[in-house]
C-alpha cells in the first residue's frame, strides 16, 4: 500500500477503525488457515502414497519368500526288483520315496510315525523320480543323490513363518518330525534352493508343487485373442468415428454409447460373456476363446477413445496438404493421417491390454475359474487367467499359499510394469507435439 | 488351415489383378491411362477372391454342426429317435464325446458305436466339401474380377466402399455390445421377475437365495428381498467415497495448486500407479492385511468387530478410487481460467482464499461429475469385495459388521455349477441388470455434467 493513500484515510480514520487494521488483526490467523490448507493437501498426498509403499511393501515382504523352496536330498536306490524294467514308468515311485525314508531313518517303526516321517516329502518327490527314470532308464540298480521339494509345512517353517516353541497340539508338525528335520540340516541335507517349479508347473492342490506357467499361459492365450481382435476393430471404428462420420443423430447415439461402455462395470460384461457366448452359441466354458472375447468388447471402448484423441491431435494442415494434391478421402486418411495417429493407437492399445491382464470378475463369470492343472494347449482348452490364480490361491486356507499369491501377485506386477513402460517408451520416442 | 490358403491365394490374386491392369496400359502412356493406381486393381482382386469365399466359410461354421446332428438323428434307429428331446441330447452327447475321444458315460452301445462312426464320416465330408467350395470359390472370384479389369474399371471407389462399410461395421460394434448386454441380462431378470415379483425383489427386506432340492426340506423357500444387498453395497461405497473424496480432492488441489514442479512429476505417476493395480491385488491386500488389522484394533478398543467387515473392504475400495478422483478433479481444476486465480488474489485473498471461495466452487460441477464416476466405479467394483466382504446379508447399518454387495452375491450366484432355470441363478441376472442400470444412470448424469461444465469455460 502506498504512503498517499494511507494519509488519505487518517480522517475517516478517527470515526471508523481503518480497513487496513481490519485486515491486519484477521490477517495471522488467515495466513494460519493458508497453512493448515497446505498441510492437508500435503498430508493427502503423503496418506495416499504411503498406501501404495505399504501395499507393495506387504506384498513384496510376503511374496519374495515363494522364490525359494525348501529341498531335501534323499539317497534314492533304485531297486531293480522294485522297478519293473519293461515299463518302468508305471512302478511304484511313492514306495521308493517311503523305502528311501524308513532307510534313512531305521528307529521309525511304528504306523503313525512312518506316516509323520512320509509326511515331510512332497507328494511330488515321487513324480519326479518317475520322470529321472523315464529320461534315463540307465540308473535302475543304481544309488543316486538328488533333492526333492520338501512338504509345504517344512517349507514354512525354514522360511520361519511359524514357531517352534507352541505347544506341540498347535503345531503344524510334530516333535518327532522337528527332530528329523533338525537331523537332515545338521548333515546338511536340507536346504533353500531356487524354486523353479513355481515357474514351470501347473497349479496343484499341494502348494509346493503349483506353479503359474498353465494361468500365465492362459492370460497369454486369451490377451492375444484380445489384442487380434480390438485393436483393429477398435482402431477401425475410431477412424470411421472421428475421420468419416456424419455428424448425425446415429453417430452420436454410438458416441454415447462408447463412453458409456467404458463405464460399465467389468462384471457385466461377464453376464453378457456367460449369457450370449455360453449359453446362446454354446462356446466352452473355461476357454480362453470366451475369455478373450470377453475382454476384447471391454477393451474395445478404451481403444476407441485412446485412438480418436490420438487422430484428433493430427493437425489439419497434413489433411488438407493431401487432400489439395489430389488425394481421396480414404487416401488422405490412410496415407497420412492414419501413420502420424498411430503411436498414440497403439499406446492407448497396449493400456487397455494391460487393464484386460488384470482384469478378474468376467472371468470368474464365464468359468476361468476352475481347478486346471495341464498347461493349456490351445484357444478352446480349458485355462485359467493369471489374476484368477490369484483369487484362487487367495482361497485356499494353507500358509504356504499366501507366499505363492504374493510371488504370482509380484510377477503379475512386473508384468504390468513391463507392459505399461513399453507404451511410455512408444509414446516418448514417435508421440509428435504438433 | 483353410483360412491361411485363402490368404494367400488372396496375395496370389493381388499379384494376378496388378500385372493385368499394368499389361493393359500401353508402354508409351504408363500407368496415366488407368482409372486407379494399379495396387487398387489389385486389391480388388484380392477382395473378389478373398470375401465371397471367407463368407460361405462363416455360414458353413455356423449350419455345419446343426445340419450334421440332423442327418445323425435321422439315420438313429427308431427307439432313440423316439426319446424325449433332453434324453435324446443325452445321447448326442456321448456321440460327440466317443468321437472327440473322451471319455463316455455308460458301456458303449453297439448303434452308439456305428452312430460315431457315422458322425465321424459326415464331419470328413463336410470338411472335404467346405475345402473346395471356399478354394473354388476363391479361385472363380479371382478369374471374374480379373476378366472384369479395363483401364476404365474404378477401381479405387470399389475399394473404398468396402473399406468404408468394414468402418462402419467396426464403429456398430459398440451399439452391438450395449444391445447383448441388455438384451442378455433383461431376458433372464425377466425370467426372474416371472417367478418372484418385481415387488418382492426391489423392495423385499429378506435375503437368502438358497432354492430348496426337495420341496420338503428345511427353509425350502428362497428369500429375494434385495434391500439387504443394495444396502451393504450403498454402505461399503459410502466407506469408500468417505475414504476417497477427502484424500483425492486435496491431493489434486495440492498437487495442482501448491505443489513445486518436481514434487507433482514424482508424486502424481506414483498416485496414478494405484489406479493401475489389479483389483484382485486390492482385494489380497483388504484380506490379508487390512482386514486382520482393524479387527484387532477393535479388539483394542473393544469392539467386536468381523473379520470380513464393510470397513476393511470400504477402506481398501477408497484407496483404489483415490486416484481416479485425483486425477478427474485435477483436469477440472486446471481448466479453471487462471485469470479467475489472479482476479481472487489480485483483491487480496490468500491462496487456500482463492482455492475455497473461487477455484472450488468455479470446478464444484466438474468434480461432482466426477465424483459420480467414482462412485459407479465403487458400485461396480467386484474383486475387491469379493475377497474382503462377506457373503451373508445382513441389513446393518454397522460398518464394523459383514455386509454384501451386489456384485458378490452375482458372483457367488453364478460361479460353480448352475442351471438355467433356477430363480437362483436368474437372480444374479436381476442384481446384474439393477448394477447395469444404476452405473449407466450415474455415468450419463456425470458424463453430462462434465461435458457442460466444459464448455462453460472453453
Amino acid at each position: 500500500m502506498s504512503n498517499s493513500n494511507t494519509k488519505d484515510s487518517g480522517s475517516a480514520q478517527r470515526e471508523s477503525p481503518r480497513a487496513i487494521d481490519i485486515v491486519n488483526i484477521g490477517l495471522s490467523r488467515r495466513y494460519g488457515r493458508e497453512q493448515r490448507f497446505k498441510l492437508y493437501g500435503l498430508f493427502a498426498v503423503i496418506i495416499s502414497l504411503s498406501f501404495l509403499f505399504l501395499l507393495f511393501f506387504t506384498i513384496f515382504s510376503n511374496g519374495y519368500s515363494a522364490f525359494f523352496q525348501t529341498y531335501v536330498q534323499l539317497e534314492v536306490f533304485f531297486d531293480p526288483d522294485a522297478i519293473d524294467i519293461s515299463n518302468p514308468v508305471n512302478s511304484n515311485f511313492p514306495g521308493l520315496v517311503k523305502k528311501t525314508l524308513t532307510n534313512e531313518f531305521p528307529e521309525v517303526k511304528s504306523r503313525r510315525e512312518k506316516k509323520e516321517l512320509y509326511a515331510l516329502v512332497s507328494t511330488g518327490a515321487a513324480f519326479q523320480l518317475q520322470k529321472l527314470i523315464k529320461q534315463q532308464p540307465e540308473l535302475i540298480g543304481q544309488t543316486v543323490k538328488i533333492w526333492v521339494p520338501a512338504d509345504d509345512d517344512v517349507d514354512m517353517l525354514f522360511k520361519g513363518n511359524f514357531a517352534r516353541d507352541v505347544p506341540e497340539s498347535d503345531r503344524r508338525l510334530s516333535d518327532k518330525q522337528l527332530a528329523w528335520i533338525d537331523h537332515w540340516s545338521l548333515d546338511g541335507k536340507i536346504a533353500k534352493r531356487f524354486n523353479l517349479t513355481f515357474f514351470t508347473s501347473g497349479d496343484s492342490r499341494e502348494p509346493e508343487l503349483a506353479g503359474i506357467l498353465g494361468a500365465l499361459v492362459g492370460s497369454i492365450l486369451t490377451l492375444t485373442l484380445t489384442l487380434l481382435l480390438s485393436f483393429p476393430a477398435g482402431v477401425a471404428a475410431a477412424v470411421y468415428l472421428e475421420e468419416f462420420a456424419p455428424r448425425n443423430r446415429w453417430v452420436d447415439i454410438i458416441e454415447v454409447n462408447i463412453n458409456n461402455l467404458a463405464a460399465v462395470p467389468s462384471i457385466v460384461f461377464g453376464l453378457l460373456g456367460l449369457a450370449v457366448f455360453i449359453n446362446f452359441f454354446h462356446l466352452p466354458r473355461s476357454a480362453p476363446i470366451v475369455g478373450g472375447l470377453v475382454l476384447t468388447l471391454m477393451t474395445l471402448p478404451v481403444i476407441i477413445i485412446a485412438s480418436r484423441a490420438s487422430l484428433q491431435s493430427v493437425p489439419p494442415s497434413i489433411r488438407e496438404a493431401a487432400l489439395g494434391v489430389g488425394a481421396s478421402k480414404m487416401q488422405m486418411v490412410l496415407h497420412h493421417v492414419f501413420p502420424l495417429a498411430m503411436p498414440g493407437m497403439l499406446t492407448g492399445t497396449i493400456i487397455g491390454i494391460a487393464r484386460a491382464l488384470g482384469e478378474t470378475a468376467p472371468l470368474l463369470m464365464i468359468g476361468m475359474v476352475a481347478f486346471i492343472v495341464d498347461i493349456p494347449t490351445g484357444f478352446t482348452a480349458p485355462a485359467t487367467a493369471l489374476p484368477v490364480q490369484i483369487f484362487l490361491w487367495a482361497d485356499s486356507p494353507e500358509r504356504a499359499f499366501v507366499e505363492r499369491t504374493s510371488a504370482a501377485i509380484i510377477v503379475l506386477l512386473v508384468l504390468l510394469v513391463v507392459i505399461n513402460s513399453l507404451a511410455v517408451i512408444l509414446r516418448n520416442r514417435f508421440e509428435k507435439r504438433w | 488351415m483353410l483360412i491361411l490358403i485363402l490368404l494367400c491365394l488372396s496375395t496370389v490374386a493381388y499379384q494376378l489383378g496388378r500385372t493385368r491392369a499394368l499389361s493393359l496400359t500401353g508402354k508409351l502412356e504408363g500407368t496415366q491411362t488407368l482409372h486407379s493406381r494399379p495396387v487398387y486393381y489389385g486389391v480388388l482382386t484380392a477382395l473378389w477372391c478373398g470375401l465371397p469365399a471367407l463368407l460361405v466359410f462363416a455360414a458353413w461354421q455356423i449350419c455345419e454342426p446343426l445340419l450334421i446332428t440332423k442327418i445323425l438323428v435321422a439315420h438313429l434307429p427308431r427307439e432313440i429317435q423316439e426319446l424325449p428331446v433332453n434324453r435324446l441330447n443325452l445321447v448326442l452327447n456321448d456321440i460327440k464325446n466317443l468321437v472327440s475321444g473322451n471319455i463316455v458315460s455308460g458301456e458303449i452301445k453297439p448303434e452308439i458305436e456305428a452312430a460315431a462312426n457315422h458322425y465321424r464320416n459326415l464331419q470328413a465330408t463336410a470338411n472335404g466339401a467346405l475345402t473346395i467350395v471356399v478354394l473354388s470359390l476363391g479361385i472363380i472370384g479371382t478369374f471374374i474380377a480379373r476378366q472384369k479389369i479395363t483401364p476404365h474399371l474404378r477401381a479405387r471407389n470399389h475399394v473404398e466402399k468396402v473399406l468404408t462399410f468394414f468402418l462402419i461395421a467396426c464403429s456398430t460394434f459398440a451399439i452391438f455390445t450395449t444391445i447383448g448386454i441388455v438384451l442378455s441380462v433383461l431376458f433372464e431378470a425377466i425370467r426372474f421377475f416371472r417367478i418372484i415379483p418385481i415387488n418382492e425383489f426391489l423392495f423385499g427386506l429378506e435375503w437368502s437365495p438358497q432354492m430348496a432340492i426337495r420341496s420338503d426340506q428345511v427353509g425350502s423357500s428362497g428369500a429375494f428381498g434385495a434391500i439387504p444387498v443394495f444396502a451393504g453395497t450403498a454402505m461399503i461405497s459410502g466407506i469408500a467415497m468417505l475414504v476417497a473424496v477427502p484424500l483425492g480432492l486435496m491431493s489434486a488441489i495440492y498437487l495442482s495448486e501448491y505443489a513445486n514442479k518436481r514434487f507433482r512429476s514424482v508424486a502424481k505417476p506414483l498416485l496414478e500407479i494405484l489406479a493401475g493395480i489389479p483389483t484382485v491385488v486390492y482385494g489380497f491386500f483388504a484380506a490379508l492385511t487390512v482386514a486382520p488389522f482393524i479387527r484387532e484394533l477393535g479388539v483394542t478398543f473393544g469392539l467386536d468387530v468381523s473379520s470380513e467387515s464393510a470397513l476393511a473392504a470400504g477402506l481398501v475400495m477408497g484407496i483404489m478410487i483415490i486416484p481416479f478422483v485425483s486425477s478427474l478433479s485435477d483436469d477440472v481444476i486446471n481448466a479453471v481460467p487462471q485469470s479467475m486465480r489472479d482476479g481472487a488474489l489480485a483483491l487480496g485473498a490468500t491462496k487456500s482464499e482463492t482455492i475455497k471461495q473461487v477455484v472450488i466452487p468455479a470446478a464444484l460441477p466438474g468434480i461432482v461429475g466426477g465424483i459420480l464416476l467414482a462412485v459407479s466405479r465403487a458400485i461396480g467394483e467386484t474383486m475387491i469385495v469379493v475377497m474382503a466382504a462377506g457373503l451373508a446379508a445382513n441389513l446393518t447399518a454397522n460398518p464394523l459388521q459383514a455386509v454384501t454387495t451386489v456384485t458378490v452375491q452375482i458372483v457367488t450366484l453364478l460361479v460353480g455349477d448352475q442351471e438355467f432355470n433356477s430363480p437362483k441363478t436368474l437372480a444374479a441376472f436381476a442384481l446384474g441388470l439393477v448394477l447395469f442400470v444404476a452405473t449407466l444412470i450415474l455415468n450419463i448424469i456425470a458424463l453430462y455434467v462434465v461435458r457442460k461444465y466444459r464448455e462453460q469455460y472453453e
